[in-house]
């Protein structure tokens, strides 16, 4: 075990009394319970983190925040396994594991960083100038070596563990960032009353409080901190949400943010969320995400031990762990001596100060896996070589405007504080603090009070104005340099996909000038941390190269997340098997007890086949399912079956100009078949339609097309023709359906139904409807209609008095032989008859395709009759529906085979149609299909061949008519 | 300059120094033959091929913004000519026959990987929907093969076969398909099309197009009017803006599509995988980042950004095939404008205005279409004639009923 | 994007779907020029870059199909109505 060598005596917010143990790269560490990875490593002393990106050089902690480049690791292990973790970020837990990562076969030693040697070769776009001779080396060498070179932590294998949740808060005021301007904001906001959310990454609110010592009023400002975090806490209408990061900005007031509910401890309590992604409807959002400090861009500056200036603040005293005894500071303002003061204080000695305003500069920096000296060059010119194992750099610091531009908006560069500020701002938004160039801390709070009352009061919530107290003095006085190029060495600006300076010099003289050219073709700004420390440096330096200012340069376009979001936390629990709602019929319970086997069928779950005994197949069962149900009765579950309920003095108008055919002329008791088409002359639905009283029509849709129908039946009452009188609702979920079918069923039925109906064919002939009381006084709807082509019967009841029907139709027909069908027997039968379903009904084809144009009356007009009218649809050699069966009995069709003349040779223009639906079928004793063959209702007869390139099949095939069984209509009449 | 390892090692030594810029910024004339609105994928590749195919050199490229800003340097890099229609395929077939030349044709390494696009399906009826895919492009000579349930196991054996709500039973796998690096594409384009003395006119608004007397003469620009001989209009998302100014009313909707990359990971993903269940693609680029997508935020929209609906339906969709990526990050989503056609498919036309020529409608399939596209487009307007593998794509075809709808979702454009 | 319902309320664009443009007027069918008014009425959009009149239907909620106004370059809502001036007046 490793102790603690640069952990100070005392100090800090961490708790000492909890001391955890954790390992890196299996090693095993000690720290305590407030530390991050990063900070209990330099407590340890370990400064090399990880390799870059590219060139594999050694590299350690930048900074203390979220947009930390290069401390990048993978957590934990096994499914849990979790690449590119900022260690800067994450909290230690007891028993943390923590490995390097893009590094083989270890971190001290990597076989990559040969790359630096060939470095001149790499440089920025260089794989778009080679690799291209000879063309297939490309994916077999060249690809494979690059993508295993690039890439940064390992993908996670097998399925997380942990679940996660969404959840929408809605707010009057929400408070991004919990620094001096964000608890202002905050609390003044709160203070009126009006519902207030305060996010913040960090898991405890302070922001810059927490790592610098000031004064607040009479306070410290860590003591400010207390009394506002009391305070807000007190606020029954003030939400704190810690360890939350708002992550983007969407349209309307709505924003991404995501919960590290349970990140920071090994594994969530049971029954609760890793992470919770939440939509924020917020009226106002006041965006006081604080502000992030430049690095400076000099020789080997990317070396472990060089530092921004106020992270090393942070870790002395936040954290309590010193980064380095012998410190340099690399100042353009005067924060860097506030720097010094810290480190002094906490015992390091700091050996220079080079303050570039006094024209000092650090040429470069020195040392292997860590650094050990830097070259100053003075005033005036000469070179001093200073040992040291710590680098500080301020360079002043770039508001954290992210959030501000993802509605498309841009900052502007302001001179007066050398930063990109906001400009225009989405609507709802106000800026508060350095997030706004309001760099002081008197700033900040003067800031959050005022524009924290505002945002309450445009929400209907008056206050008195609170009032900022007063801080202590601070001097910011800066001028900002982007880089020193008097010394050797690589100067990194995007350190973790290691763009130089000269990258971006490169990308400028071949042209890139363009700051989105320059991006894209140096990848500055695109590694895991978005550019946070590099995007602006790089737009200073491509300005300087091609000698325009900054803010003619611009910046690129900040894209959400701010900060990675894991892909899991967007889905919630809409995962596995909960992707999507699955819908079950009244009759699955019951069939689930007969072992039947379920299939998928857009958001249902129906039954698929019903196995006589364990190991039948589908085939066979299906072929059982058909002939018992011909030769004596069947019930299937129909009731997935859109339903529409339509009421009203117009209905009958309404569906004329709905279907094809006429409504008007239906009887009371009748149902008759419809063919719906969308505007643009194609077939849209099908399905047959009652009408139970003068009124009153009770509409069928396919199960697919059931919510589409829907949609259209609304936007064509609402939208088209809102003076019809008429009402309508979707039952489908309402009415439980069972199709009966085979010569017994009317048998099975009259057991169901109360003696008194007459079901006699006299009575109750084919597409009859009526409304009937089963026996027990069970309300039913009886529909005489036929998908299978037998005698058959549907049989609606109540949803609620599904399970029992199916129950009391198979005990009832249990005398005559009955079997449950499923899916595959009814669409054997339904293809045995010729009746177009979800094959035919692609989309792509034309009443006058599935041979049903004597479907459409020429009497008047209906949807899509128009457009179903132009040139190509009429064109006599259309690809038209018609049977086909193999020539040789024992082979076997298959679906979306293509067809082609006897001679022909495969081409676009030889295809003569395709297969849409197949089967076996038990009835035929063949394979049969329906399909589209051009010409095809005069080559019936003929033999064509269906090829199946994709099966390897090409077999002659007979053109029929698509009815293949009972054509006459006798047995469903019968 | 010649782009090879040679001259890379030669420049090394130098420094860099003499790398010369892929393209000049030149003043505009006042007149060209052809003048090009949209300096995009298909922009470029047209004035490329004009360039070079046809021999022409007094060309003009008009961008608004930077060369490749638009749908060219924002999609998900995918590769294919994996279609049904009759219409589509010699099409999109003819474009991945010019991917498989392009990097040396152009001299620029475009990271051309042919590592398969594998589409999944969910059902036997999807399975057979596929098949017919499969044979439909069969007929014309493109290879594919259609997988059974171990077939995909083998190539992707990461993904959910065991608990997934729509269980995979297969796939549709067309191994020549792959991805592009799509900035690298425009960048090709538009350094040949330079070379040859195409003036890309980048930062330059066309803002009216001048027409007389039944002709278009030229364009009017924020850098002043530009006389033309003809005029070709290739501006994708903002098809619509520019059209009008010339009077032409089009069968084109504008959407706003997202995309989406994770961090960079070590490799995972070998091929492109789509899902059958939904509509979502995801491939993983050279750098390590997974790069994926979706549907359309399904709203018309000009705003090249979308919202977090789509965001979690696409999340949810890619994690339906492959939830061991639950704990890898997004690291960053934006949008696009797609220029959605009636029927989903692409139109290269003449427009009815003499000397006027369209290039729209590419909705989600712009980027592996953009050497096609620009080869056809070229053709018509060099020839006054259209190319025999874009014969299909005209404009009259919603009037003649000749629609190329792959989806069958019929004249709404986001459902395509 | 939130979207107000004039029924509901403001909402999550996510209970809505979209169809598109407003105000289109289903030709006469008997009118000489049906055809090619057909043909426009099916596929010709305005498209506009700004303000929109575009159908939604608030599909996840009371089933309205509403005209809203929206900015497709910015996204803006302008307002929101029935589509039906019957189900308007009824509101009313």
């Amino acid at each position: 075990m490793n102790h603690q060598i640069n952990r100070l005596k005392d100090g800090g917010l961490i708790d000492r009394a909890q001391k955890l143990t954790f390992t890196f790269d299996g090693k095993a560490f000690e720290g305590y319970q407030g530390d991050t990875i990063a900070s209990a490593l330099i407590a340890n002393g370990v400064s090399l983190l990880g390799r870059s990106f590219k060139y594999h050089r050694p590299r350690g902690i930048l900074s203390a925040g979220s947009e930390e480049p290069n401390a990048l690791v993978e957590l934990r292990s096994g499914h849990r396994r979790e690449p590119n973790i900022r260690a800067t970020m994450a909290e230690l837990y007891q028993g943390l594991e923590a490995t390097s990562q893009n590094r083989w076969p270890s971190l001290d030693f990597d076989i990559m960083s040969i790359n630096s040697l060939v470095s001149p070769l790499l440089t920025a776009g260089f794989y778009y100038k080679t690799f291209m001779w000879p063309a297939s080396f490309w994916e077999k060498i060249y690809e494979p070596a690059i993508r295993r070179a690039a890439g940064l932590g390992r993908p996670p294998v097998g399925n997380d563990p942990d679940h996660y949740e969404k959840a929408f808060a809605h707010c009057d005021v929400l408070v991004i960032g919990a620094g001096p301007a964000g608890l202002a904001t905050a609390l003044a906001a709160g203070r009126s009353g009006a519902r207030v959310i305060l996010c913040d990454e960090n898991n405890i609110l302070g922001g810059r409080l927490l790592s610098d010592e000031r004064t607040i009023g009479k306070d410290s400002g860590l003591e400010w901190v207390k009394t506002a975090e009391s305070e807000l806490a007190s606020l029954s209408n003030v939400t704190l949400m810690r360890r939350t990061t708002v992550f983007g900005i969407y349209d309307h007031g709505v924003y991404g943010a995501i919960e590290q509910v349970n990140d920071h401890i090994a594994s969530p309590p049971a029954y609760q969320p890793r992470q919770r992604s939440y939509r924020i409807v917020a009226k106002r959002a006041v965006l006081a995400a604080g502000a992030i400090e430049r690095p400076m861009i000099f020789g080997n500056n990317d070396l472990p031990g060089i530092m921004l200036g106020s992270a090393i603040r942070t870790y002395i005293n936040r954290y309590a762990s010193l980064p380095g005894r012998r410190a340099v500071i690399f100042t353009s303002s005067d924060e860097g001596y506030t720097t010094a003061k810290a480190l002094e204080q906490a015992g390091a000695v700091v050996v220079a100060i080079v303050d570039s305003r006094k024209g000092e500069m650090i040429q470069r920096a020195q040392g292997g896996k860590h650094l050990q000296a830097v070259d100053i060059q003075m005033g005036n010119g000469t070179i001093r070589s200073v040992e040291c194992d710590l680098l500080a750099m301020s360079n002043g610091w770039n508001p954290a405007v992210h959030l501000t531009c993802h509605l498309g908006n841009k900052p502007v560069w302001h001179d007066g504080v050398h930063a990109f500020i906001p400009d225009k701002l989405p609507k709802g938004l106000t800026v508060v603090g350095s997030a706004n160039g309001r760099f002081t801390l008197q700033n900040a709070l003067d800031d959050g009070f005022r524009l924290g009352s505002e945002a309450a009061a445009e929400t209907g919530f008056d206050t008195a104005a609170s009032h900022a107290p007063t801080t202590d003095a601070e001097s910011l006085a800066h001028q900002p340099i982007w880089r020193v190029t008097s010394g050797k060495g690589k100067r990194f600006v995007d350190f973790q996909h290691d763009v130089t300076d000269l990258d971006i010099e490169l990308a400028n003289r071949e042209g890139f000038k363009s700051v989105e050219h320059m991006k894209r073709y140096t990848t500055l700004g695109m590694a895991t941390d978005q550019g946070k420390t590099a995007n602006i440096a790089g737009l200073a330096i491509l300005g300087e190269v091609s000698g325009r200012t900054i803010n003619e340069v611009g910046t690129t376009i900040f894209r959400p997340p701010y900060t990675p979001v894991a892909l899991g936390a967007l889905a919630g629990h809409h995962v596995h098997k909960a992707f999507r709602p699955t819908r079950l019929t009244p009759s699955h319970q019951w069939a689930e007890e007969q072992n039947a086997v379920f299939m998928e069928t857009g958001p249902w779950l129906r039954a698929q086949y019903f196995p006589k005994e364990a190991g039948e197949d589908w085939l066979s069962a299906m072929a059982r399912e058909v002939v018992t149900t011909r030769e004596k009765v069947g019930v299937c579950d129909v009731s997935t079956l859109g339903k529409i309920d339509l009421q009203g003095k117009d209905v009958a108008t309404f569906l004329d100009r709905i279907y094809t055919g006429t409504f008007s002329t239906l009887a009371i008791g009748r149902v008759r078949y419809g063919l719906m088409m969308r505007e643009d002359g194609f077939v849209f639905d099908d399905g047959t339609t009652a009408r139970l009283g003068e009124n009153h029509y009770l509409m069928t849709t396919t199960t697919a097309g059931a919510g589409k129908v829907m949609a259209h039946l609304e936007f064509c009452h609402q939208v088209l023709w809102p003076e019809l009188d008429i009402a309508f609702t979707s039952v489908t979920e309402q009415w439980a359906q069972f199709s009966i079918a085979g010569p017994c069923s009317r048998k099975v039925l009259q057991k169901i139904v109360e003696p008194a109906y007459d079901l006699s064919n006299e009575a109750f002939p084919y597409m009859s409807a009526g409304e009937v009381k089963l026996r027990g006084g069970v309300p039913a709807r009886l529909f005489r209609i036929s998908f299978s082509g037998e005698l058959a019967y549907e049989i609606g009841v109540p949803n609620g008095y599904g399970d029992a029907l199916i129950r009391a139709i198979i005990a009832a027909g249990e005398e005559f032989g009955i079997t449950p069908y499923g899916l595959e027997a009814l669409s054997t039968m339904r293809i045995e008859k010729g009746h177009v379903a979800g094959g035919e009904l692609n989309g792509q084809t034309t009443p006058r395709d599935l041979g049903l144009a004597g479907m459409v009356s020429q009497k008047k007009d209906c949807i899509g009759k128009h457009m179903s009218e132009r040139p190509a649809m009429l064109e006599a050699d259309r690809p038209i529906i018609v049977g086909f069966k193999p020539r040789n009995k024992s082979a076997k069709l298959t679906g979306g085979a293509h067809f082609l003349d006897l001679a022909t040779k495969p081409s676009l223009s030889a295809d003569l149609g395709h297969l849409m639906s197949v089967a076996y079928s038990p009835t035929l004793k063949s394979w049969i299909g329906l399909g589209i063959l051009k010409n095809g209702r005069q080559r019936i007869g003929e033999t064509v061949r269906a090829v199946d390139f994709m099966r390897g099949t090409d077999i002659e095939v007979e053109i029929c008519d698509p009815v293949f069984f009972d054509r006459m209509g006798e047995r469903l009449r019968g | 300059m010649k782009y090879s390892v040679l001259s890379l090692i030669h420049q090394a030594f130098r420094g860099h120094r003499d790398w010369k810029p892929v393209w000049r910024y030149p003043e505009p004339k006042e007149e060209y033959d052809i003048v090009l609105i949209g300096g995009g994928g298909h922009g470029l590749a047209t004035a490329y091929y004009l360039a070079k195919e046809h021999g022409l050199k007094n060309i003009a490229v008009i961008e608004k913004g930077y060369l490749g800003g638009g749908s060219v340097g924002r999609n998900t890099t995918i590769v294919r000519s994996n279609y049904q229609e009759p219409g589509n395929i010699p099409f999109y077939e003819w474009s991945l026959k010019l991917w498989e030349g392009l990097e040396q044709d152009f001299n620029y390494n475009a990271m051309m990987s042919q590592r398969g696009v594998l589409n999944l399906y969910h059902s036997d009826s999807q399975r057979d929907e596929y098949a017919r895919r499969g044979n439909a492009m069969m007929m014309h000579g493109v290879d594919c093969t259609l997988l059974d349930k171990k077939g995909v196991q083998d190539l992707v054996p990461f993904l959910d076969f065991e608990n997934a709500r729509f269980p995979i039973q297969g796939g549709l796998l067309q191994e020549r398909g792959g991805t592009a690096r799509h900035d690298a594409v425009a960048w090709g384009f538009a350094r040949g099309a330079d070379s040859r003395g195409v003036d890309i006119l980048q930062n330059t608004e066309a803002t009216q197009i001048r027409v007389e007397n039944g002709r278009a003469v030229g364009v009017e620009t924020s850098r002043g009017y530009i006389k033309a001989k003809k005029i070709g209009i290739v501006a994708a998302g903002n098809t619509t803006r520019i059209a009008q100014t010339a009077g032409l009313q089009l069968p084109i909707e504008s959407y706003v599509l997202q995309a989406f990359v994770s961090e960079a990971i070590k490799p995972l993903i070998p091929s492109v995988v789509t899902f059958g269940a939904g509509h979502f693609y995801i491939s993983q680029s050279d750098k390590g980042g997974l790069v994926f997508g979706a549907s359309l935020d399904g709203y018309s929209s000009y705003a090249a950004r979308g919202n977090l609906p789509s965001v979690e339906d696409t999340i949810e969709e890619a994690m339906a095939i492959m939830p061991s990526i639950s704990r890898v990050k997004l690291l960053r989503h934006w949008g696009g404008i797609m220029d959605m056609s009636m029927d989903g498919s692409p139109i290269i036309d003449k427009t009815g205005v003499d000397g006027l020529y369209i290039n729209c409608g590419w909705c989600y399939g712009g980027f592996k279409a953009t050497p096609g596209s620009g080869w056809c487009f070229a053709h018509l307007i060099a020839k006054d004639e259209t190319h025999p593998n874009a014969k299909a794509l005209r404009l009259d075809r919603f009037k003649t009923g000749h629609v190329i709808d792959e989806a069958g979702t019929g004249a709404q454009p986001n459902l395509h | 994007m939130r979207i107000p319902c004039p029924f509901c309320g403001t909402r999550d664009s996510q209970e809505f779907t979209y169809l598109g443009q407003a105000g289109l007027k289903r030709p006469d069918p008997s009118a000489p020029n049906a055809q090619a008014a057909f043909h426009d009425y099916v596929h010709i959009r305005k498209n506009p870059a700004g303000p929109n009149s575009e159908l939604w239907l608030h599909a996840y909620g009371c089933r309205s199909w509403i005209v809203v106004e929206r900015n497709t370059l910015t996204h803006d809502i302008l307002g929101a109505d029935y589509a039906s001036p019957v189900m308007k007046e009824a509101a009313q």
